[in-house]
């Protein structure tokens, strides 16, 4: 599997660090009740085929990006950096 | 004694070189170019090898990869190799190649007996029985069928060998170097793609060798050979030759053996090939046709006779029978004849074939047997007979001497790296095979592995899939065209045209009996036979899984290249279902056998894992001081005297510390830079205590929570300036701290503006402890107050050491007053040095980690054994840490009941008692006496001697601990043997009140 | 139908094994069942047979999408054993150990239950006092534990390095000689006929396409040949958990699907005789009865349901057992398959009632499920029948992670592939 970092270019999976489903979106920052959060922490819709998701570079340029990648064939479609270098590009 | 070797040149050969290697001992005559299988035939001999359950006698069966029978063990020693395929493996000098699966040798095996019991060995019989007379009855047989199983055997001396892992990228990646791959590599190659062309054999051309054709006029090996110089040639192109390509993987990453083993340091290399197209051209196997007896050496595939003439010039046989069902089995006995093989009969299922194809047969003397099968083969050790009827099972049998039977029952395309990238195959009714399904990855296929029959057919197909390929790089690119003048020019090859007629297996006609005769094999490595496969559909195992997983077809070191395909068309007929049906099992890597040397590379022995050092190591291994690996790291355990023990010696250093002053290296700590006008804020966010609050040169310890309210990392963070702060972290727990702040600064916060960098390796730290600190560290460092009221306990503070720019913190993992003092890691040693020099008459010594581990576990600060990801802050006591103030990370779900009850287990300190030591791992009980331990209330995470104490002392977590302080329980340890008496106390047993840290 | 035994396989071959019937039916489905098992792998035969056996149910179906026995019972390494840290699992374990311990006579069919021992490594003296915590609390449990010490490791293990120049230099072990393997495809095969021998129907080639529900109760499920209506359905079916879920309308669950491949070289005469499992990574090895050693553990790391891996586990596994056995590196990779786990958060499973009217859950085993099979038909059997968990079950709710009562045997949190 290749994954498409949008600094480094084509790189193996080897390379990247999975940290899960981009769809779960994390409660505010000032969310202080337990509710809001157990569904973020444990719950996943843990999709077959379209899934966008989190990846780190770790092994290159440490970027996250939020990859588009379909789960029953491993064909990645898009990966879009994350964090304060990401949006638009 | 049947082979032998011909006058005339093989083409692999050469007759200049010759060998000599041993089998089972005996000498045995080759030439450079032979494989073992080829001079093994050469020699005469017939017997290669034993079958996997009943022991049977098998001899060479194919030329190449599918090799089913031809097992042997090569080399001795670390070098020793089971399970080497004859067939493909090239003979050397002096090799020393083995029989296996035999007792005392393949020629006289007594395992053979198996075969009497051969009607109880039907498929699955050991599910049935074994289970008896009582429950662990199996216990009892299984050794000795695990014995009987197995092929080779291996060696428990580690592999000499030297493996390797590389990689190559390539604009096309051609897999297979036979006609249809050398028409696409040239095509692609002409026009300046990167071309990488891989083939398992060591001659490019595939079997075009086999083939009588002209080619643009030149001979088609001579050909094949141009074109081999020619891709050499090119700049651009790369012939990658004895490489099997074994995984087709996603995006186009495909993975590659290459046996090194000619020459060089290297013995085999693992490839990783990325190609942005690939084209597979990767042929077709010759398959059987099943019938009685059909696994007696002599038995083999048409092409694989030719192949051994051509190629080796050895002859297989003195008089052979040849059984086909197809045209082109026919072009390759006319071609046999040639050579000098004498055919005593062909046989064939059909009727009125072309004078052109039976007409040179018939002019060599040949009985020509249209319309008839071969029934059974007879013989004791070999083959000796075949027994001949009409097709349509009429009539008498008819009986003809042999000491070798050919067979060709049509051709399966080599679709397995297809599969492995694509959907299930599917069946084409016209060539009677399995061809590619759906594709998945961008690979284009061509020649004999889509049915591809004719020369000309498979050169232009491999041209057009070469060209495509370009086209979809972006190259133009011309189509180069093929002249082919073939003896197969007008082959038919398929089912319509009558070039073809499908049989899978020839049965006696239900009702007659001819006498009695062998079982018909399908699998003939692992004696799969064809009544198995009916045995395994009576009883229900109707899919092709199931029929696979209960008779074991297809699973031996061949991987059924030549039967799983006949036997899924027996299981058809079985069930009454067209083969299209019947479905297949799905192919998945490797497609060849694949040594694990390769797999792992260099990464073997001592250089499975890199190693981190500390900038100081070279100075303290030069110390005496035995290492300790902790994760990657080595660190020293302690600084023995001559003649001390370590542990002895991490005591002494303990009690130095408490009494003088001791310096540790403390490199390995993690180091994080956390930078930014938001660093504090970011900082508040992530710990469960305030940060903000923390004014410039001053340091806080502070607790991370996952995000499900448990802890996550302890650390210390040093706020260096408004804006940037150093977090100092458990070395085990640092790279993944790191990748944590990066993921929310990344995912969760975005709009906070700071910086994370990991500056663990930039960075020497030494850690000055003991009451004598103060003036160690005040004597090196450059004007700075080191007085109490200057840099009280917990400052931190940007200084120099000889100039050299330093931070000093006043921090303490040890109790006793101390220092941790960071600095360039280049000038680390500079530091170590320095300190021990200038505090020679403070009687500075260095202490290692053991010793530092001592000293915490004294003053009951929880270390990497404590945190171990199930607890809370309550069960530390460490509730006050979590700032009502404010919200962080974990905080919402760390308040939640079942963290916070106080039935949990909890940190407690243990003193034990009658001064008998305890270990980490004993378990707390209630129970006076080892036999009757009771419950496991807790248990102990980290125990030792405790000079200052002058006791044992523990750390433990134990279920409600904190409020059982003086409580008496047993440190139960069954396992070690012993069960002694603790009390629980608080787990800060030095210096409860900080007073010498702080002062 | 006729016992299997030594004296039928002798008379059988005699007779040219011509008396062997299916091992189980072909079963047409009923319109109506006391309970659907949707998943005809390993725990769902085992369920309905438990269910029979256990809690006289005979009226009971396995729906099945393909084969049955096609799932993760057929493509795991076949280990079993209960040497679990923490109560609430070594208990649920050790039962299930208890029942392979007569599983082959229980079914009349032989699972090859081979208790050759398991054993752990340590490369250093804090694991190893770690698994000195881990087997005391076994022991103190009454399940058999022992250290072994480097030498003893070596005598068990001809071939393994123990020299102090390896990378991670072994110390010693934890054993659990009552653990072992067995027969993967044969638990499959061996309930689904004992359970067909007790009434059970065993429906292949029928995927569940949907629940029917009535007044929010499940109450049965929609099939291409139709819809088959049942008092209970349960629901076992590793792997697709979350899409068979879906179709029940619960579109959320503490469960992600990775992959996990395994290895399987030639086979050689016996040269590992116990499961060894490396202690600085995620691999275990043992000798499959044909002679290949399987090995593997480590998942490819990010959500699939593909059931095939990539090169990075194949590397990865291929070095943590080279590292052990520097002798096999001239063995060859036969084999290779990938199976999809349902990883949990807490790295534990779930078998629970719920989380609709009328369904039951039997899922989140991660790489427990082979070992768990008969403990987890015989609690899901008992949950189903009884409406409420049996207590070796109690601790596997679905709503644990919600209150915070996980179980987490590796510490690591709610990151599913890290388990």
């Amino acid at each position: 599997m290749l994954i498409p970092c949008p600094v480094c270019g084509l790189r193996d999976v080897g390379e990247f660090t999975y940290w899960g489903d981009a769809g779960v979106k994390r409660p505010s920052h000032r969310e202080k009740e337990a509710g809001p959060w157990v569904p973020y922490v444990y719950e996943r819709k843990n999709l077959r085929g379209k899934h966008e998701e989190i990846w780190q570079h770790e092994h290159g340029c440490r970027q996250f990006l939020i990859a588009t990648r379909n789960t029953e064939t491993h064909e990645v479609l898009d990966a879009k950096l994350a964090g304060p270098f990401g949006g638009d590009e | 004694m049947a082979g032998f070797r011909t006058d005339t040149f093989g083409t692999r050969i050469d007759r200049d070189k010759p060998l000599r290697f041993t089998f089972d001992g005996k000498p045995v005559e080759a030439f450079s170019g032979d494989t073992i299988a080829s001079a093994l035939l050469a020699s005469g001999r017939s017997i290669v090898a034993r079958s996997f359950k009943y022991h049977r006698p098998r001899g060479v069966f194919a030329v190449g990869s599918e090799e089913p029978n031809a097992l042997v063990t090569a080399g001795t020693g670390g070098e020793t190799e089971p399970n080497v395929q004859a067939t493909t493996r090239l003979v050397s000098d002096g090799l020393v190649v083995s029989g296996q699966n035999a007792y005392p040798s393949v020629d006289r095996d007594l395992g053979a007996i198996n075969q009497i019991l051969a009607p109880f060995f039907g498929a699955g019989f050991y599910y049935k029985t074994f289970m008896g007379p009582m429950k662990r009855s199996w216990m009892w047989y299984e050794p000795s069928i695990r014995a009987a199983a197995g092929m080779g055997r291996a060696s428990l001396s580690p592999d000499p060998a030297r493996y390797e892992r590389a990689n190559a990228f390539a604009d096309l990646l051609v897999v297979g170097g036979g006609p249809a791959g050398l028409a696409a590599a040239l095509t692609a190659g002409r026009v300046g793609a990167r071309v990488l062309i891989a083939d398992e054999g060591h001659v490019l051309g595939g079997a075009i060798d086999l083939d009588d054709a002209r080619i643009n006029g030149t001979a088609a090996l001579d050909w094949a050979k141009e074109a081999a110089d020619e891709l050499d040639a090119m700049p651009n192109v790369r012939v990658l030759r004895q490489t099997a390509v074994w995984g087709y993987y996603d995006a186009n990453v495909l993975a590659a053996f290459e046996d090194c083993s000619a020459g060089g340091l290297t013995r085999a290399r693992h490839w990783r090939l990325q190609a942005r197209q690939v084209v597979l051209a990767t042929g077709s196997y010759e398959r059987p046709i099943v019938f009685a007896g059909n696994d007696r050496p002599g038995v083999m595939l048409v092409s694989a006779a030719l192949a051994y003439a051509r190629r080796f010039g050895v002859m297989v046989g003195r008089q052979a029978v040849l059984f086909c069902n197809n045209d082109q089995a026919w072009l390759n006995a006319a071609a046999l004849v040639e050579e000098g093989l004498q055919i005593a009969a062909i046989v064939d299922p059909r009727e009125d074939l072309p004078a052109e194809l039976t007409q040179p047969l018939e002019q060599a003397g040949a009985r020509l047997l249209t319309g008839h099968v071969v029934l059974a083969a007879q013989g004791k050790k070999q083959v000796e007979k075949a027994v001949i009827m009409a097709a349509d099972g009429s009539g008498e049998t008819v009986t003809i001497e042999c000491d070798a039977l050919l067979v060709s029952g049509g051709t399966n395309p080599v679709i397995n790296l297809a599969s492995q990238a694509g959907g299930a195959p599917t069946w084409n009714a016209d060539v009677a095979a399995f061809v590619p399904g759906t594709q998945r990855e961008a690979w284009v296929p061509a020649g004999a592995m889509i049915g591809a029959a004719r020369l000309g057919e498979v050169l232009k197909q491999g041209a057009v899939a070469g060209q495509a390929s370009c086209e979809f790089l972006g190259l133009r690119c011309p189509l180069p065209s093929f002249k082919v003048d073939s003896r197969g020019g007008n082959l038919r090859a398929s089912v319509e045209d009558g070039g073809l007629k499908p049989l899978f297996e020839v049965k006696a006609p239900a009702g007659r009996r001819f006498g009695k005769f062998d079982k018909a094999f399908v699998d003939l490595q692992h004696d799969v036979t064809a009544e198995d496969i009916r045995l395994a559909a009576r009883e229900g195992f109707e899919s092709p899984e199931h029929v696979k997983r209960y008779t074991t077809l297809g699973m031996a070191n061949d991987q059924g290249k030549t039967s799983n395909v006949t036997g899924l068309a027996i299981l058809a007929e079985a069930r009454e279902v067209p083969m299209s049906e019947a479905g297949t099992t799905r192919f998945r890597p490797p497609f060849v056998p694949v040594p694990l040397g390769t797999l792992a590379g260099r990464a073997r022995g001592a250089q499975m894992r890199p190693v981190r050092r500390s900038p100081l190591h070279a100075t303290h291994a030069a110390a005496g001081a035995p290492m300790a690996a902790s994760g990657l790291w080595m660190e020293p355990r302690a600084y023995p005297r001559p003649g001390e023990a370590a542990e002895k010696a991490a005591l002494r250093e303990a009690a130095h510390v408490r009494e003088a002053v001791g310096i540790a290296d403390i490199s390995p700590t993690g180091k994080i830079d956390v930078a930014g006008p938001d660093a504090a804020a970011f900082l508040d966010r992530v710990y469960t205590n305030l940060f903000s609050n923390l004014t410039t040169g001053q340091t806080r310890y502070g607790v991370m929570l996952r995000e499900d309210g448990l802890i996550f990392a302890d650390g210390t963070a040093l706020r260096l300036s408004k804006d940037h702060f150093l977090l100092i972290t458990q070395a085990a727990k640092a790279e993944r701290v790191v990748t944590h702040l990066e993921y929310l600064l990344a995912i969760a916060w975005p709009d906070l503006r700071v910086t994370v960098t990991s500056v663990t390796e930039q960075y020497a730290g030494i850690a000055v402890s003991g009451p004598k600190s103060r003036t160690l560290v005040s004597r090196i460092v450059d004007g700075r107050d080191m007085d109490n009221r200057a840099f009280p306990y917990r400052d931190v503070h940007r200084a120099a050491v000889s100039g050299l720019p330093v931070v000093v913190a006043r921090l303490s993992s040890s109790g006793e007053d101390g220092y941790e003092i960071y600095i360039g890691a280049d000038h680390g040693v500079f530091l170590w040095k320095r300190l021990l020099e200038t505090g020679k008459d403070l009687g500075v010594l260095p202490y290692g980690i053991e010793a530092t581990d001592i000293l915490r576990i004294e003053k009951g600060y929880p270390g990497a054994a404590e945190f171990d990801g199930r607890q809370s802050l309550e069960d530390f006591g460490m509730e006050k840490i979590l700032s009502k103030k404010k919200n962080c990370v974990g905080r919402p779900l760390a308040l939640r009941e079942a963290l916070t009850s106080q039935d949990r287990l909890q940190l407690v300190g243990l003193q034990a008692l009658e001064g008998a030591a305890v270990q980490a791992g004993a378990h707390l009980v209630k129970g006076e006496s080892a036999e009757k331990p009771g419950e496991s209330e807790g248990h102990i995470t980290s125990a030792t001697y405790s000079p200052a104490m002058k006791s044992h002392i523990a750390l433990a977590f134990l279920r409600g601990g904190r409020e059982r302080h003086e409580e008496v329980l047993y440190a139960a340890d069954p396992l070690r043997g012993t069960h002694n008496r603790v009390r629980v106390v608080d787990p800060q047993f030095y210096d409860p009140d900080g007073s010498r840290s702080n002062g | 139908m006729a016992e299997y035994s030594a004296l039928r396989v002798l008379t059988q071959g005699i007779t040219g094994n011509r008396g062997w019937r299916p091992a189980w039916r072909k079963a047409e489905p009923k319109p109506r069942y006391d309970a659907i098992i949707v998943g005809g792998g390993g725990h769902g035969l085992a369920t309905a047979f438990y269910l029979a056996k256990n809690h006289k149910l005979t009226n009971i179906a396995v729906v099945e999408r393909g084969w049955i026995g096609q799932g993760n019972v057929g493509r795991n390494q076949t280990i079993v054993r209960s040497n679990y840290l923490l109560p609430e699992n070594h208990r649920f374990y050790e039962w299930s150990l208890k029942l392979w311990e007569g599983l082959s006579q229980e079914l009349n069919y032989n699972v090859m239950f081979s208790q050759r021992g398991v054993l752990n490594l340590a490369h250093s003296p804090e694991q190893l006092d770690r698994f000195a915590e881990r087997g005391n609390a076994l022991r103190l449990a009454g399940i058999d534990a022992e250290l072994v010490s480097r030498e003893g490791v070596s005598r068990l293990c001809p071939g393994l390095d123990i020299s102090p120049g390896a990378r991670f230099p072994v110390i010693g072990g934890l054993l659990q000689k009552r653990g072992g393997t067995a027969r993967h495809d044969a638990v499959a095969w061996g309930y689904a006929r004992a359970a067909d021998r007790l009434g059970v129907d065993i429906i292949e080639n029928t995927p569940v396409t949907g629940f029917i529900k009535e007044a929010g109760k499940v109450v049965g499920v929609e099939t291409p040949h139709g819809q088959i209506k049942a008092a209970k359905v349960g629901v076992s079916v590793a792997g697709m958990t979350s899409d068979v879920m879906r179709l029940a309308g619960v579109d959320n669950l503490p469960i992600e699907s990775h992959l996990l491949q395994a290895f399987v070289t030639e086979p050689v005469k016996p040269l590992i005789h116990t499961v060894v499992a490396y202690g600085c990574g995620n691999m275990y090895v043992t000798q499959s009865d044909k002679g290949g050693l399987v090995f593997g553990g480590g998942l490819d790391l990010y959500n699939s349901y593909a059931q095939r891996g990539n090169l990075p586990a194949v590397h990865e596994m291929t070095e943590q057992l080279l590292a052990l056995f520097p002798n096999v590196s001239r063995l060859k990779l036969l084999r290779s398959w990938g199976g999809i786990m349902d990883m949990s958060m807490d790295g534990s499973p779930i078998i629970d009632k719920g989380p609709l009217p009328g369904l039951y859950l039997d899922c989140g085993w991660c790489y427990g499920g082979f070992k768990a099979t008969p403990a987890a038909g015989w609690c899901f059997a008992h949950t189903i029948a009884n409406d409420e968990p049996h207590p070796l079950n109690a601790a596997y709710r679905l709503d644990r992670f919600k209150d915070g009562r996980t179980i987490d045997e590796a510490g690591v949190g709610p990151t599913p592939r890290l388990h």
